[in-house]
């Protein structure tokens, strides 16, 4: 029977560590970490040998994985680091191998019996993993504070500061980022819908605004910070001005997509053009018009963050970040982006998910 | 091309053919646009033309004279077309091309940093595209965190990662290319993905028939293709590219480069700098966008393409 390569190298290396140096520390002087490094080593051996099936498997090297993992803290918090601890790295190494299978079995679950809890494992796996990489590595080389913080410092500087974060995401996304989402979005797609009336301005616009959707436009923020002072309503004018041209090159896309056997069917039917707006084109469109609002959700983001460096009240995200790296408390800066980036992915879920809704039948959500 | 293939014809076909085409409603746009952006200037720029007036004490003044006014301002609210084009023209023509003065040597610090992280992005996306096609789950695993990756603001951090980069002895032009690559790696990763899985499974079958190994399925079948979804793909890459360079150089460590146009020119409040520096990048991105076109049409040709 063929053993696993991969939990094989593994083990291999799993093993190695326990023999190779470890810079300040020693495995005798950690004894819960030996444990749990050898609670790893059997678990994975079991797997290796005596294969489970793949819920069972699972959790067997989730679980290993777990111990493995807090071993290697634990060996670092004894004194292991820097180059030396070559035991350190060697294990990071064979819990690399290790992740890859339970993610890859956590990646089977979701096929074999989807739901939401198997279906986001995978990636959130995934996620921690990259976080706990980061965090070893910072910690095992002592990587200044000011260049990278550990993940574990910013989740405290997240903490800390929430009441500041809090405020600052009021007045960036709040403010300035849902306002400006939905002008831009809203203006793009009217326009849209305005020019779809007009063939020539169409066939005019549509090249123009492929052009101008490709342009730096994050760069017009000084000029609205000039125009529109310096309080929120200027970086609401950059999200307006960077979301209006994608909704409206997709718009216009849009309205154009609907095929010709259709467009003749609502002929036959002497449909007014309010009725084959409402009732074939718009729905054809909606597919676009998601894609337009997906990118623009990230975009405006970054707008109304960038518009925050060319002068700002004292408050708000783009400002943070600006202030914090000049006074170099990076982790309160970290905690900022993570702030950001939650917001982000939450807005793209969202989307992502009221497009699931509106757009079902569209054949990218086909099962397979 | 319709209206190249008409220029011989019947002036009033001519007309037709254009009307028909693109080049007439994009130059009706264009000319739209322009009267907009100089209503545009009389309107801003007005309020301070009257406050001049009244601090000059001059109590009457003709409509021309005031129109004329707004348009000649050394630090307008907005500029006029033609007052970028003066300034483009003096600051492109007027200046030795090696000088700091010159935009074309700031444009080609800026290029240059955009197309090395142009190069990096695209390699990384079609690396990461062919792991995630070939290990099943790995799309399950890391393409929601490639979605997720753009929506940390890079942008907005950008200045902080130059800061921290220079600070561990990466200065000049790296930094500001690895912003450009974490932009641009995203549509090509994307676009890639979409690309080498497009084959339809009887072409995939076919290749299983000939027992072509998963190399070579990759080198005659899913390559070539992909290329229909990979230069869309990079026309974003490359404006995103261009985008990533230009906020690189937006903190005070770049002293070249259109972003550090656009800084100087919005410290000192000298709005036609700013937006002969729009211009410029407007160009540069529009003329990659249409670089890469080329690039896809010329391939096409060679692989035998019809269009």
């Amino acid at each position: 029977m063929k053993r696993d390569p991969v939990l094989i190298i593994a083990l291999a290396l799993a093993g190695l560590a326990l023999f190779l140096p470890l810079g300040g520390a020693s495995w005798t002087a950690a004894p819960m970490a030996f444990a749990l490094w050898l609670a790893m080593f059997a678990a994975s051996a079991f797997q290796t040998l005596r294969p489970l099936p793949t819920t069972r498997a699972f959790v067997l090297l989730a679980f290993a994985a777990l111990a493995g993992g807090y071993s290697l803290l634990q060996l670092i918090e004894a004194g292991a680091n820097g180059g030396e601890a070559l035991a350190l790295w060697t294990g990071l190494a064979s819990l690399f191998f290790l992740i890859w299978r339970v993610v890859e079995r956590a990646a089977m679950l979701g096929i074999e019996r989807p739901g939401i809890a198997t279906l986001i494992a995978a990636p959130l796996i995934f996620g921690i993993w990259l976080l706990y990489v980061w965090q070893v590595l910072v910690l095992g080389f002592k990587v200044p504070g000011v260049l990278l913080p550990a993940p574990s410092v910013i989740c405290a500087a997240l903490i800390g500061a929430r009441e500041t974060l809090a405020a600052d995401f009021v007045q960036t996304f709040i403010k300035a980022v849902i306002p400006g989402f939905f002008i831009g979005g809203g203006a793009g797609f009217v326009t849209g819908l305005l020019v779809d009336h007009m063939p020539f301005l169409q066939r005019g616009l549509l090249p123009l605004g492929n052009l101008v959707s490709a342009l730096p436009i994050v760069a017009v923020a000084p000029i609205m910070v000039m125009w529109f002072g310096f309080d929120w309503q200027s970086k609401a004018a950059v999200v307006v001005i960077m979301t209006f041209f994608p909704m409206l090159v997709n718009t216009i896309a849009g309205l154009e997509a609907l095929g010709r056997i259709e467009r003749d069917l609502m002929a036959t039917y002497a449909a007014s053009y309010g009725q084959t707006l409402s009732m074939a084109k718009l729905p054809a469109a909606l597919p676009f018009v998601f894609n337009a609002l997906k990118v623009n959700s990230t975009l405006a983001l970054i707008g109304a963050i960038v518009a925050e460096f060319f002068g700002t009240p004292i408050v708000g995200m783009g400002f943070r970040i600006s202030t914090e790296v000049g006074r170099m408390n990076i982790s309160m800066v970290w905690a900022t982006i993570a702030v950001a980036a939650v917001a982000g992915s939450a807005s793209y879920g969202l989307i992502a998910l009221a497009e699931r809704r509106f757009t079902f039948w569209h054949p990218s959500f086909r099962k397979p | 091309m319709t209206t190249t293939s008409a220029i011989f014809a019947f002036p009033a076909d001519l007309i037709r053919r254009a009307a028909r085409g693109t080049a007439l409603p994009v130059a009706t746009i264009l000319l739209l646009a322009l009267t907009l952006w100089y209503a545009g200037t009389v309107f801003l720029n007005a309020a301070v033309v009257t406050d001049q007036y009244q601090r000059d004490r001059k109590t009457s003044w003709t409509t021309e004279e005031f129109i004329a006014d707004t348009m000649s301002m050394e630090r307008p609210v907005l500029p006029a077309p033609h007052q970028v084009a003066a300034e483009l023209e003096k600051s492109i023509f007027g200046v030795r091309l090696t000088s700091k003065r010159n935009l074309l040597y700031h444009a080609w610090v800026t290029f240059s940093a955009a197309f090395l992280g142009f190069g990096f992005g695209n390699l990384l996306g079609i690396a990461l595209a062919i792991a995630i096609v070939h290990l099943k789950s790995l799309e399950r695993a890391l393409l929601p965190w490639v979605i997720a990756s753009q929506t940390v603001p890079t942008l907005a951090i950008a200045p902080m990662i130059i800061v921290v980069l220079g600070s561990i002895g990466f200065v000049g032009l790296l930094p500001k290319a690895l912003i450009s690559t974490y932009l641009c790696f995203f549509p090509v990763t994307i676009g890639m993905v979409k690309g080498l899985s497009s084959p339809e499974p009887i072409q995939l079958d076919l290749l299983r028939t000939y027992s072509a190994s998963e190399v070579q399925t990759l080198r005659y079948l899913r390559l070539p293709a992909s290329l229909s979804f990979l230069f869309p793909s990079m026309k974003v890459a490359v404006a995103l590219a261009i985008v990533g360079a230009i906020v690189g150089e937006l903190p005070t460590g770049a002293q070249a480069g259109l972003g550090a146009r656009l800084l100087a020119g919005s410290y000192y409040g000298q709005t036609v700098q700013i937006w002969s520096a729009l211009v410029a990048a407007s160009v540069l991105s529009g003329a990659s966008v249409g670089l890469i076109d080329l690039g896809e049409r010329w391939l096409d040709r060679r692989l035998g393409g019809q269009r």
